[in-house]
């Protein structure tokens, strides 16, 4: 379970920040989102991986709390997600102004 | 009493505040406030006189930083309220005087705020009762300086002089900041008090020279002495009334205003008397010697400015009480008359449209008040008997004569200083002589009259004052003057007598021999003068100016360039590696030397469909690598593979709020990517294929390949490792313990995001505001590459479509293809609505919440911009996005204030359950409100960036073909004239 979860976040830092060291600004984007995939698994895993366990507070049974999951991580991660969004949106943008200015995407404005 | 201390200081702040709010035309309304402050402050500096008369230092403390030594303490003796004085009464006579020198053209007000914010630093400064206070009143006059010396800020010389003057000033300031601190550390304490009656500890430290010399470089680069003495006159761009204030009277004696505080701590010692006493004669003399050959009245007044206070250092140099005296004597004396005649350099310059003296000649006749008051003031300058200058300046002559330590530069002194003299004579003497005598001046821009009556009484007023302390300084200045000698000396004030006639002994013999000599040396360089050019002979281009550009192009130039061809590099590609580079090190070498061993590797309770979950998922982000160069379409759906492989983890291991908002942020980045896609070409054409496969662009690859492998398994042994540590205590408990008795809420992950910390959450949808205005910002300049200008190819074929067939209209497929779906997605819009409310509403207790609400209802509006176009949409919804996001950031700001009211921290959070009749008991805690914020937020920042993207179609064919049509309109009518 471990062992898959690590290889995936593996696999896919190794996608992002290989794309990220590419020259054209979608490969950038497109890395970046990989890379915070890789990055938000990783967060979410530090809480340690919990199959079944319930993540709300259940009044009526009101189990210790080491039966819960770890809801810090998850916090981190949902924050981290609409940031994560939201610095896709931006990239984008600048690529699109930045190849409507410069006529090429490649990520230093000339080729 | 003391709490009015504050208002000393602060009331010029706050005047200038207001004054700055002042029209720009209304220049007299706030000259009439500057005024009506200076004088209030004058009053109010008055009144503070009876308490302090007995010696008593009134001091008012406001803890400001207590932790660190620094309270906010004000502290008035004799000698900062004999400071204070001067600078109220003098200021208030500049004000009077710029009401009449400035031009209406010129932005009044700004001029009066800036000038008392700089009354307010200067009081500050002669006030503080702190060290570090000290420091900071000491950079604000620096860049109230700045800032008034640059006032005239389109005129060159006014902005290189204010830069000359915050550069030597501002670093001289840092190592005063510096100095102080080592002498607070020395000593213990910050407080003043404290370290006024630790002399003996300073002087013994080991740490003192180091000390002195950084106080001393602030205090000499303020006040101007040699070698840092050349930005003063090229403040001198300043208006007039600036520069008799600041430059003369007030500011540039700051540095000899905190030589005096520290002399009983810092004085006496063989270091002190060399350092200040070499800075203090070489001023001396240079300066007097460098004023006789300006021929800019103000640049003669300045150097002028520049000697005098060379002669105050170095009776602070000589660390005799008597001699202290004489510094605190002359000081005051040579602010009455400076400022007097700057006040007049401005009425001359004012009246005749010049400031050379080279063409100025025979003004008595035009001007002879002003020309008597000026005479009078210039003999008080050269220190002639019966003025106030005479008077410290005998002090000084006896002084000098004195022997105070056995070494060449002590029995040098009295002979600079006679020589010192001399010059002075000299050059008021010429000041007088090529101004107002000699043959009417023929090529005067203007025609000089007498100016307005008030704006020569500030002149009047303080060249009576000159007479008055000349002529009887003993029932005039003198207990004053004794206050403030005592406040410094305490115990060691000497015996002293202010009287003029001393007998016929040495300094007269000596004012007699400058007297006599200065008018000598007039006469030998009168016809010289006359026409010569600015500046001393032979020494002419040896000047500190030319030194310090040079050392400014250097630094800031050509020393900044070759570090930045050096280290730096604008391309982003070795950027990124070297930062990856660095994070793989910063992770790895620490590893490494604690010889970390990972864990062995077992296979543990693997399922196999999460194993293929991850095949796939894995799989696809591989590919979306490989194909995100020649097929972005590709690559935009393998990066959703990865996306919902990472989704269905989040559900796998109990996150099921991780899972939805993932799948909600999922389907809005693809919208957004795929809005996006439609401004890049389809495919990617190689550039140059050649290069394509060439060795160094392999290697470069290989390179590439192995850094991202090798962090990917960096990453995935570091968290295989913490996977597969037992977790221990964490906070997550007492989250989990508290969430629903204290928030009210049993879904932990969103009480946490509302409630616990929602500061944190503040901040994030802050962020995601910014980012929302910035990408519409930039969106709103867009430009696209022109070859993504045509339609789109699909909708290329269904136009062709439609127009070969006669029976159809153009555009009709591009319709109809999607008429099912949009009918669908119209009809889902309420749905999604609900949705999200249900999201919303269950948020605090079940999965949900304001992130993803707000993401699934901004899905609901792009489907319909989907379904009915741009156009459709906007005619039929009212869609705000900027509103929306903004009341989202109010509602979560004005969730967190309303808790100040009922006197708890910012964002403390108040929860309840309401019984509502058909929907029973629900929780209704005032988090649910900032969720409502995010929710509206999240909302407003998605759809605003989305809609942002979707209007480009619509606008940005229609911008190509304006831009179009101005080129063809200028084209034309370039070409016009060759038709007609």
């Amino acid at each position: 379970m471990e062992l898959i979860l690590s290889a995936a976040i593996g696999v896919l830092a190794a996608s992002g920040i290989w794309l990220i060291l590419r020259p054209r600004t979608y490969q950038v984007v497109i890395g970046l989102s990989l890379l915070s995939y890789a990055v938000n698994l990783f967060i979410f895993s530090m809480g340690r991986l919990r199959v079944d366990a319930p993540p709300v507070i259940d009044k009526i049974a009101n189990p210790p709390v080491a039966a819960y999951t770890d809801p810090v991580p998850q916090a981190l991660v949902l924050t981290a997600i609409v940031i994560g969004f939201a610095m896709t949106a931006l990239f984008l943008v600048v690529l699109l102004a930045s190849r409507g200015f410069t006529r090429t995407d490649h990520v230093d404005g000339r080729e | 009493m003391t709490p009015f201390l504050l208002l000393v200081v602060f009331l010029p702040f706050l005047a200038s505040m207001l004054v700055l709010c002042v029209p720009a035309r209304r220049g007299d309304l706030a000259g009439w406030l500057a005024g009506g402050v200076s004088f209030l402050l004058f009053l109010l500096n008055l009144a503070f006189f009876p308490a302090i008369s007995g010696g008593t230092v009134l001091s008012h403390v406001v803890p400001w930083m207590p932790e660190y030594g620094l309270d906010l303490k004000l502290r008035m003796d004799g000698y900062s309220w004999l400071f204070a004085t001067l600078i109220t009464a003098i200021g208030m006579l500049v004000v009077a005087y710029a009401r009449y020198y400035m031009s209406p053209n010129d932005p009044i007000p700004r001029f009066f705020a800036l000038f008392l914010a700089f009354m307010g630093a200067m009081l500050g400064l002669v006030l503080a009762g702190n060290l570090i206070l000290i420091a900071v009143f000491w950079e604000m006059t620096s860049i109230v300086s700045f800032l008034l010396i640059g006032y005239w800020h389109h005129s060159a010389a006014a902005r290189d002089g204010a830069r000359m003057a915050l550069i030597m000033t501002g670093t001289g300031g840092l190592c005063l900041l510096v100095g102080l601190l080592i002498m607070g550390s020395i000593v213990g304490s910050y407080d003043l008090d404290v370290v006024l009656a630790s002399g003996n500890v300073i002087r013994e430290h080991p740490l003192y020279l180091t000390m002195l010399v950084l106080v001393l470089l602030g205090a000499l680069t303020k006040s101007a002495q040699f070698p840092f003495h050349f930005w003063l006159p090229h403040a001198m761009a300043a208006p007039t009334p600036v520069s008799a204030f600041l430059h003369s009277a007030t500011m540039v004696k700051a540095g000899v205003f905190l030589l005096t505080r520290f002399w009983p701590v810092l004085s006496g010692t063989p270091e002190w008397f060399w350092l200040l006493g070499l800075a203090g004669l070489a001023t001396l003399v240079l300066g007097s010697w460098f004023a006789i050959f300006q021929q800019d009245i103000k640049g003669l007044l300045a150097y002028s400015t520049i000697s005098h206070l060379g002669l105050i250092v170095v009776l602070l140099s000589l660390g005799s009480p008597l001699a202290a005296v004489a510094a605190i004597f002359h000081t005051a004396n040579h602010a009455t008359f400076k400022a007097s005649l700057f006040m007049a350099a401005g009425i001359i310059d004012h009246e005749t449209g010049t400031r050379d003296m080279r063409r100025l000649s025979g003004l008595f006749r035009a001007l002879p008040y002003t020309a008597t008051l000026a005479m009078v003031a210039s003999a008080a300058m050269a220190g002639v008997p019966l003025l106030n200058g005479f008077i410290s300046k005998e002090m000084f002559f006896a002084e000098a004569i004195e022997t105070h330590q056995l070494n060449i530069l002590d029995t040098l002194t009295p002979y600079l200083a006679t020589l010192a003299g001399m010059f002075a004579v000299t050059y008021s003497l010429r000041f007088i002589q090529s101004v107002f005598f000699g043959p009417p001046a023929t090529d005067l821009p203007k025609d000089p009259h007498e100016p307005a009556r008030w704006m020569r009484a500030p002149i009047e007023l303080l060249v009576l004052i000159c007479l008055i302390i000349g002529i009887v300084p003993a029932y005039t200045i003198g207990p004053f003057l004794h206050l403030a000698v005592v406040s410094v000396l305490g115990t060691q004030t000497p015996e002293y007598s202010l009287s003029i006639w001393h007998g016929f002994n040495m300094p007269l013999v000596m004012s007699l021999v400058a007297l006599v000599g200065g008018v000598v040396l007039h006469l030998i360089l009168k016809n010289y003068l006359k026409t010569s050019p600015e500046g001393p002979p032979l020494i002419r281009r040896l000047e500190g100016q030319r030194i310090f550009e040079r050392v400014l192009v250097a630094v800031s130039w050509k020393w900044a360039r070759a570090v930045e061809a050096f280290a730096g590099t604008r391309r982003l590609q070795p950027q990124m590696r070297l930062l990856f580079g660095i994070a793989i090190a910063a992770v790895g070498v620490p590893l490494f030397l604690a010889r970390f061993n990972p864990p062995d590797v077992t296979l543990r309770a693997a399922d196999p469909v999460l194993a293929f979950v991850w095949l796939v998922g894995g799989g696809c982000a591989i590919a979306a690598a490989y194909q995100a160069k020649f097929h972005r379409l590709a690559a935009l759906v393998l990066l959703g593979g990865a996306g919902l492989a990472t989704c269905i983890t989040f559900v796998w291991f109990s996150a099921p709020d991780l899972a939805l908002t993932q799948f909600l942020v999922e389907i809005v980045t693809t919208v957004l990517i795929l809005l996006g896609l439609r401004w890049l070409p389809k495919r990617f054409k190689s550039v140059n294929p050649a290069e394509e496969n060439a060795l160094n662009v392999r290697l470069r690859r290989l390179r590439d390949l192995v850094m991202a492998v090798f962090a990917g398994l960096g990453l995935a042994v570091l968290s295989y490792t913490v996977m597969t540590t037992p977790q221990g205590q964490t906070i997550a408990d007492e989250f989990l313990k508290r969430a629903y008795p204290e928030g009210g809420g049993t879904n932990v992950v969103n009480v946490i995001l509302v409630d616990f910390r929602s500061f944190d959450t503040l901040g994030e949808i802050g962020v995601l505001a910014i980012v929302a205005l910035t990408v519409f910002a930039l969106l709103l300049r867009f430009r696209p590459a022109t070859d993504s200008l045509e339609k789109p190819e699909q909708q290329r074929i269904q136009n062709a479509f439609d127009s070969d067939h006669p029976d159809r209209d153009d555009g009709e497929s591009a319709t109809e293809y999607v008429f099912i779906p949009s009918v669908l997605m119209r009809w889902l819009f309420p749905v999604i609505g609900l949705f999200a409310a249900w999201l919303f509403f269950r948020g605090h207790d079940m999965p949900g919440g304001g992130f993803a609400a707000g993401i699934a209802m901004s899905i609901g509006f792009i489907l319909q911009y989907m379904a009915g176009g741009t156009r459709w949409v906007e005619e039929r919804l009212r869609i705000h996005p900027l509103r929306w996001a903004g009341i989202g950031l109010v509602l979560a700001t004005a969730t967190g204030l309303a808790s100040w009211v009922f006197g708890y921290p910012f964002l403390t959070t108040y929860f309840q359950y309401l019984d509502l009749p058909y929907l029973g008991k629900i929780p209704a805690a005032s988090a649910l409100i900032f969720d409502l914020g995010v929710f509206s937020l999240v909302l407003g920042a998605t759809v605003l960036i989305l809609i942002a993207l979707a209007h480009q179609s619509v606008r940005a064919p229609r911008a190509h073909a304006r831009a179009q049509k101005r080129a063809a309109a200028s084209a034309n009518s370039a070409e016009a004239p060759e038709w007609n």
